[in-house]
């Protein structure tokens, strides 16, 4: 009993560090910019493609293609936020959103027409591909890698943020626009960066998903954009503390409905995100006025 | 645009629909009625979107509502297609209100994120409740008996019963649009706060658009699943509730008659990009974009400001 309940622990763990990987970049970006991005879940799906080409261009050196690949998708988000998000974020939400949806249909279709429409089998990652023995029972090694590394990349966003004077920066403009503008922030530059970086970690999400998730196919972004939405909002919009508490509950939730509630799996986590919503719209670290 | 130019446009095209019904041959007449049906989905949800200003993701759930709701009725209980279609329709409503009473709390991007919780919600449990709703296969082998003994099995009979509901959801939304409710809707999408001061309870309006959108979306979902003979899961998923906002959005926001075009665009776009390629969302995307980046009020948004500048520029031309 107990050996099972640390192993659904375990496994709902790395499941909520992986969407944190993906829900972290969404949640910056929201953060600063106020724009909800559709078009994250592309990012992730691009920076695993990326990753899976370099792999096999590369030697098989994961890590080489984990620092490369999500490099190329930062360009692909440079040019979306710097030639067309950057002329809507003063118009209506619906057209935001839109704007977005729009480039995840087209790089949707684009990764069809590069990679084609089926599953590509990924490789596993030396030194990570084997089990851990964890209470008599085997764990995906890599699963493990992953539950470290979610808290890492936490601890660097926080560092980042807190710590450095680009961190204070970005606090300054993501709380008050103009006066930040007015202080000589140069506001539109700031965002792009932001975008890019939001970006990178969605792509870095994405590379680290190609041993985790073992196939890849062109809707896998769609399928992880919806829990990373979930894990933003249940977390309050625009907090990182928040998306990295939401994300672990999420994960667990997920991982304990699967084993003991399966046919309403997917069920638990919209009916937490509508209970949150319902009854603290901000989230559990949003600030205080619903905006 | 003078008020008998209108009516002349909408009688020409009442003509040309029923013309098509008597002579056209089955790959026109499908066309058709997928963007008859389309276009009953888009007002229904142009009414919220456009009119109060409200974004839902889950449409698609209130179409899937109303597609299960006539399956379920027409395999298990009668194949009448008029009572499946008003079980579908009165189904599609009661999710609606459920789904609303909760969803009008909030407005904005918090609206838009309820919907989509409750819409995947209800899309998790047609995925999962297998035996009742076929998860991922759907609901197949919808017969289509007789309706009040007129036989409508071929497509060129059922023809006339989707226009006959097509021409009913516009008759009605246009009434809707004109009317009181109609105006108090424009209010709120205008200032929620003024209407509120003025003594209107905005979120009993909000509630009441939302139910009589999800109605209009219900019937949509009926009457494909009659069309189709199934009933498709993937119709509940929240990324099909975008299809009724990109219509709206193609053909303009503001105006009546925006969804209309806006479906006869996307039908008709889809059909000719998919002769030339397999990758016909990628175009769709790069043709949104466009939109989106330049042609903000939509084609007949567009259409409306230029005939509106040609008319300023003709003294006394205004009417």
């Amino acid at each position: 009993m107990l050996e099972s309940f640390v192993h659904v622990c375990l496994a709902g763990l790395s499941k909520g560090m992986f969407i944190w990987l993906v829900a972290s970049g969404l949640t910056l970006i929201f953060g600063v910019l106020g724009v909800l991005n559709f078009a994250h879940g592309s990012f992730y799906m691009l920076g695993a493609y990326f990753c899976f080409s370099l792999l096999s261009h590369l030697g098989h050196n994961f890590w080489l293609g984990l620092i490369l690949g999500p490099l190329f998708v930062c360009l692909v988000g440079y040019v979306v936020e710097r030639y067309f998000l950057r002329y809507v974020y003063h118009i209506d939400l619906p057209y935001q959103l839109l704007l977005t949806f729009a480039f995840v249909l087209i790089f949707d279709d684009l990764v069809k027409v590069v990679w084609g429409a089926g599953s590509i089998g990924s490789p596993s990652v030396a030194g990570l591909s084997g089990s851990v023995r964890i209470l008599g029972r085997l764990f995906p090694s890599y699963s493990l890698f992953i539950i470290l590394v979610g808290p890492l990349v936490a601890l660097g966003l926080w560092g980042l943020l807190e710590k450095t004077w680009a961190g204070r920066i970005i606090r300054a403009a993501s709380s008050d626009r103009e006066m930040a503008s007015a202080l000589g922030v140069r506001v539109p530059a700031l965002f792009t960066a932001v975008f890019v970086f939001g970006t990178w970690l969605g792509a870095v999400g994405g590379g680290l998903a190609v041993p985790y998730v073992g196939l890849l196919t062109p809707g896998m972004g769609e399928s992880i954009i919806i829990d990373a939405f979930v894990v933003a909002v249940i977390g309050g919009l625009g907090s990182l503390k928040g998306a990295f508490l939401g994300a672990l509950i999420i994960g667990l939730l997920s991982s304990f409905g699967t084993r003991f509630l399966p046919t309403f799996d997917m069920f638990l986590t919209f009916i937490l995100m509508a209970i949150v919503l319902l009854w603290r719209p901000q989230g559990f670290f949003g600030e205080e006025a619903a905006r | 645009m003078s008020r008998a130019g209108v009516y002349l446009i909408y009688g020409l095209a009442a003509l040309a629909l029923v013309a098509i019904g008597l002579f056209a041959g089955r790959f026109v007449l499908y066309l058709t009625m997928r963007v008859m049906l389309l276009a009953i989905f888009a007002l229904g949800y142009n009414l919220l979107l456009g009119r109060t200003g409200l974004l839902s993701f889950g449409h698609g759930a209130l179409y899937a509502a109303g597609a299960y709701g006539l399956g379920l009725f027409n395999l298990h209980v009668s194949h009448d297609p008029l009572l499946g279609l008003l079980v579908g329709v009165a189904f599609a409503a009661l999710i609606a209100l459920i789904i609303g009473f909760f969803c009008v709390r909030q407005t904005e991007i918090y609206f838009a994120m309820l919907t989509l919780a409750f819409g995947m919600m209800f899309f998790s449990l047609i995925w999962n409740l297998r035996e009742v709703t076929g998860g991922d296969d759907g609901l197949i082998g919808i017969s289509r008996a007789p309706l009040l003994g007129l036989p409508i099995g071929r497509d060129y009979q059922f023809y006339f019963l989707v226009l006959a509901c097509f021409a009913l959801a516009v008759w009605v939304i246009h009434r809707i649009r004109g009317s009181a409710f109609g105006l108090v809707l424009a209010g709120i999408r205008e200032n929620h706060q003024r209407t509120s001061f003025a003594g209107i309870p905005v979120k009993n309006y909000r509630l009441a658009a939302f139910v009589v959108s999800g109605a209009f979306a219900g019937l949509a979902g009926s009457l494909a699943t009659l069309l189709e003979s199934n009933a498709n899961p993937f119709s509940a998923h929240w990324s099909h509730s975008a299809e009724p906002v990109l219509v709206s959005l193609m053909g303009g926001l503001q105006t009546f008659s925006g969804p209309l075009v806006g479906s006869v665009i996307f039908v008709v776009l889809r059909e000719v990009i998919e002769r030339f390629t397999e990758n016909w969302m990628l175009w769709f995307g790069v043709i949104l974009l466009a939109i989106i980046m330049g042609l903000r009020g939509g084609v007949m948004g567009g259409l409306e400001k230029r005939l509106g500048r040609a008319r300023a520029a003709r003294p006394g031309g205004a009417s």
